[in-house]
């Protein structure tokens, strides 16, 4: 018995040390490989679950608004702004397409053809996320008399463009569709 | 605290020196789980658990962590919140099986943990603080698995809930107040789903730094082996890396086989129907278990069918007869060191020991696990009766005469002896060559008298 | 010695309370006092096997039949939905059962979902979108139990879960309605309770559900498949596996990929160790 086990060896040859680190190696990579890819549900748990993926739509009766009125409707748990613009306000943000703007846009292309008086806006300011006044009867409109981010002071224009303040972008104007005259079926 | 003999860490950079001088926690697990620490060269495979344990009180914490992110603790949308992870949250019913499945993993492992323990009588001194550690482990495991099970408030998860509690309340005078208490109203409802839920959080947290306590009195005397010989010099032991981490991942590796395969193909066959209903405090299941891992203490609960009475007076009512010796039949475990007594340790050198541990204690555990999950009719009860009177009769009565009465066999001399049959210095290997020196060193764990000695 | 004594003491006193005031007494009873009555009913109970041949989705590599599912939720929709609900299941979730999305457009306009008028507020009806989940055919549980004799129909989504081998259970249950054995019936008193319907394959045999298949070529089967009571219940079993867990073949499949990743990790690590241990282990006898 013993001298079976006085035999024992670290290394036989050149090749026993290959061969054994080989297989170290080669297990050790492969409990790496199953560990990393354990990370992928751990990961991808957190991203937006297939309920909040789900494309929802939200439809909004638009007859009722009165010109230079606006109301706030929801979309996808955030502020939608829905507004009538008034015949003068048409005029004046037309005339101001073609002046220096951050994010430059006209009019016609942030309205839909034959509805031009109704403008559709997130209600969400694109430098950090607050809620910009301006929608409803009384709140500030800002210096361009559109809307005004009372948060860090970003001024959009009646047409929801940037026109001062830090916000980088003009008010997002969501995809949405007439289904009739009345109403608008947003997303 | 550790052998002579043990490596030393040898930070080999600039940069590991620096770690080593400020904050030695590469020296930490170095000698915890390393290179530095000597375990007996003779382990099997049974010593493969403890870390098993540890690894699935981790997948429980991640998993348990994660759903979290998606639970809500509130009886009108707990049941919705669990269906919401198992249909919307990406791979959340893969993370929810994973978890459920996971508490009966990390119980099978625990329970083959435990009565490796009771084999090869680890308890003992110096021991006894590992198993007295390892007792709290398991106590808060049932807490937390308990209060686990309530959370996805199901069926069995609100009828649980109210047994469960149900069971403080035979405590006389304090019982029922103390029943309205755990619950915080008079049936399980909001209150005591969102403190189960807290509680379910944290207890995993607990058992973690009692693990860590666990593990720090394990290397104190280092650990157990199969003869029970304490370890005499270096040829015993071997490294614990690379030794026992290889044997630790292959282990790891067929236990994992086993879990993913329940996971995926079988996630729900350890649970229970039931528990896929809402809640309805209306309706009770027409049987109501606890999960398996409950079963065997379950079985102890409900032996007890009659009041302690004489002559028309009753001494103590039956249910609390059964409460008393759920209770009892783990705090047992508490003195199990000082009521065995006998010097040698392995079951494989105690011959009676050894009849008594297969022939009755392994048989009343799967008799008790099985009446636990029987309708309360004969032949069930009977059994169950039968089996609970051995199992305190085992550990009360039969260790303490046995470890009286019976002749060991001889004990190798040392572990050495034992794996390769001889101990002369020069035959052995694998540690390195015997250091003289090594061989008379009074080691931590022989006790002074020598009476956990082996006989020579 | 004091511990081993008192352990002793304990362990006797706790055997004797259990032998003379709980065995005992409950074993003489169990020998010498009346058998347990067992309810008549139980010996109509008939234990249901599934369907014949099984379900596609059976097994360990089992998998969805697409147009069986399409023709069980045409089943629920048709029959079930009348007093069933099947609330954790949105309409978006039928696209796994091979629908185009517009197809699961209009299936969900096909429904009706409580809204509310956006410009009063009351509550009203309106079709619903995909995103919508399949609507409650009652109010609440009260004005389903009034519906229903006095007894509420479950939700459906997750039955074939809440029921040992649901799958099957479905199936049996829905095939198991008929008459109880008259002779036998006659000798052991039992009578079906007015108001209930005897169905062999319910625990206690008599149900609160009115059998709901009742004719052959009940549904009207798009893809032609005869509606016999048995497809029909057939169907609609497996649609309610899905509904009950529709990642199962998803499951199934990531199952057989971690499974053999894992047994070549092993193989590995068993390599390893025998490399390591080489050295160490020699041998013993």
């Amino acid at each position: 018995m013993a001298s079976d086990t006085a035999a024992i060896s670290d290394t036989g040859t050149e090749d026993g040390v290959r061969r054994r680190d080989w297989i170290h190696i080669a297990a050790l990579s492969t409990a790496g490989v199953g560990a990393a890819s354990v990370l992928i549900p751990l990961i991808t748990q957190m991203a937006p679950s297939a309920d909040v993926l789900a494309a929802s739509t939200t439809e909004v009766d638009v007859s009722a608004i009165q010109p230079g009125q606006g109301i706030k409707a929801v979309f996808r748990k955030q502020p939608l702004f829905v507004k009538r613009l008034t015949p003068e306000e048409i005029a004046a943000a037309t005339a101001e397409d073609a002046a220096d703007m951050r994010d430059p846009q006209t009019l016609a292309e942030r309205t839909k053809e034959g509805h031009e008086d109704i403008l559709v806006t997130m209600g969400v300011c694109t430098h950090l996320g607050c809620v910009p006044l301006g929608a409803a009867e009384g709140e500030n409109k800002g210096e361009f008399g559109g809307y005004f981010c009372p948060c860090h002071g970003s001024h959009y224009d009646v047409a929801g463009r940037i026109r001062k303040g830090p916000a980088p972008l003009n008010l997002l104007v969501p995809e949405y569709e007439f289904t009739s005259d009345a109403v608008i079926r947003v997303g | 605290m550790s052998f002579a003999w043990a490596k030393q860490y040898e930070p080999q950079t600039a940069f590991t020196k620096w770690i080593d001088e400020k904050l030695p926690l590469p020296r930490l697990v170095y000698n915890a789980v390393g290179a530095g620490y000597p375990v007996p060269r003779n382990l099997n495979y049974m010593w493969n658990f403890g870390v098993l344990a540890g690894f699935f009180l981790v997948v429980q914490i991640v998993t348990g962590v994660v759903l979290a992110m998606h639970y809500a603790a509130n009886a009108q949308v707990a049941f919705g919140t669990v269906e919401h992870i198992m249909r919307n949250v990406n791979y959340g019913w893969m993370l929810r099986y994973a978890h459920a499945n996971g508490a009966s993993f990390f119980f099978i492992v625990i329970y083959l943990h435990i009565f490796r323990g009771l084999f090869y009588s680890s308890y003992k001194a110096p021991r006894e603080m590992i198993w007295l550690l390892g007792v709290v482990i398991f106590l808060l495991m049932m807490a937390t698995a308990f209060m686990g099970y309530v959370l996805p408030w199901g069926q069995m998860s609100f009828w649980g809930a109210q047994v469960i509690t149900g069971l403080f309340s035979a405590l006389p005078l304090i019982g029922e107040p103390l029943q309205v208490w755990l619950l915080g109203g008079f049936a399980p409802d909001n209150a005591a789903l969102n403190r189960f839920f807290s509680l379910h959080f944290l207890l995993p947290f607990v058992i973690a730094g009692v693990v860590i306590l666990h593990i720090w009195a394990l290397h104190i005397p280092g650990s157990s082996n199969p003869t029970g010989v304490e370890v005499k010099q270096e040829s015993d032991t071997v490294p614990f890396h690379p030794y026992y981490t290889s044997k630790d991942g292959f282990g790891l590796g067929v236990v994992l086989i086993l879990f993913t395969t329940i996971v995926f193909f079988l996630p729900n066959v350890l649970g229970h129907p039931d528990n896929y209903i809402e809640a309805n405090p209306l309706s009770t299941p027409a049987h109501i278990v606890p999960e398996w891992y409950f079963l065997p203490f379950y079985a102890i609960l409900r032996a007890f069918t009659g009041d302690l009475a004489l002559f028309g007076i009753t001494f103590v009512p039956a249910k609390l007869l059964g409460v008393i010796a759920m209770f009892a039949s783990i705090l047992v475990w508490f003195i199990l060191p000082w009521l065995d007594k006998s010097p040698v340790r392995s079951g494989h050198y105690r011959p009676l020991f050894r009849k008594f541990f297969w022939f009755g204690l392994i048989p009343t555990m799967i008799v008790l696990t099985i009446c636990g999950g029987a309708p309360a009719e004969e032949p069930y009860v009977i059994l169950s009766q039968v089996a609970t009177a051995y199992y305190f009769m085992h550990f009360l009565v039969i260790l303490p005469i046995i470890s009286q009465i019976e002749v060991p066999k001889p004990l190798p001399f040392s572990i050495t002896e034992a794996v390769i049959g001889s101990d002369k210095p020069g035959t052995t290997s694998g540690g390195g060559k015997v250091d003289p020196e090594g061989v008379v060193q009074d080691l931590p764990g022989s006790s002074p008298d020598g009476s956990l000695q082996p006989a020579e | 010695m004091t511990i081993r004594l008192g352990g002793i003491i304990v362990g006797l006193a706790i055997t004797a309370i259990l032998v003379l005031w709980s065995l005992v007494p409950g074993f003489i009873n169990f020998a010498f006092g009346p058998p347990a009555e067992k309810q008549a009913s139980y010996a109509f109970y008939e234990h249901g096997d599934g369907p014949e041949g099984g379900f596609t989705f059976d097994g360990a590599l089992g998998t969805w039949d697409v147009a069986q599912l399409q023709r069980g939720y045409q089943v629920y929709k048709e029959v079930c939905s009348a007093c069933h609900s099947l609330k954790f299941v949105a309409f978006r979730n039928l696209q796994q059962l091979g629908y185009t999305e517009a197809e699961v457009d209009a299936e969900a306009a096909s429904w009706t979902v409580p809204g509310i008028d956006p410009n009063t507020g009351e509550t009203t009806t309106r079709p619903g979108e995909p995103t919508d989940y399949f609507p409650m055919p009652f109010a609440n549980n009260i004005a389903a139990a009034a519906a229903n004799n006095n007894a509420i129909p479950p939700d459906l989504s997750l039955m074939t879960k809440a029921r040992g081998d649901g799958s099957n259970y479905v199936y049996d249950l829905l095939t198991g309605y008929g008459e109880a054995d008259p002779e036998l019936a006659a000798k052991v008193g039992f009578e079906t309770p007015p108001g209930l319907y005897f169905n062999k394959h319910f625990p206690n045999v008599n149900i609160a559900m009115a059998p709901p298949l009742v004719i052959d070529g009940q549904v009207s089967y798009a893809d032609g498949t005869e509606a016999t009571i048995p497809q029909m219940s057939k169907d609609v079993a497996a649609f309610l596996t899905w509904t009950a867990e529709p990642s199962l073949v998803q499951r199934k499949q990531t199952g057989w990929f971690v499974i053999g990743f894992l047994i070549f990790a092993t193989a590995l690590a068993f390599l390893s160790y025998k490399q390591i241990w080489a050295g160490m282990k020699p041998k013993k006898k």
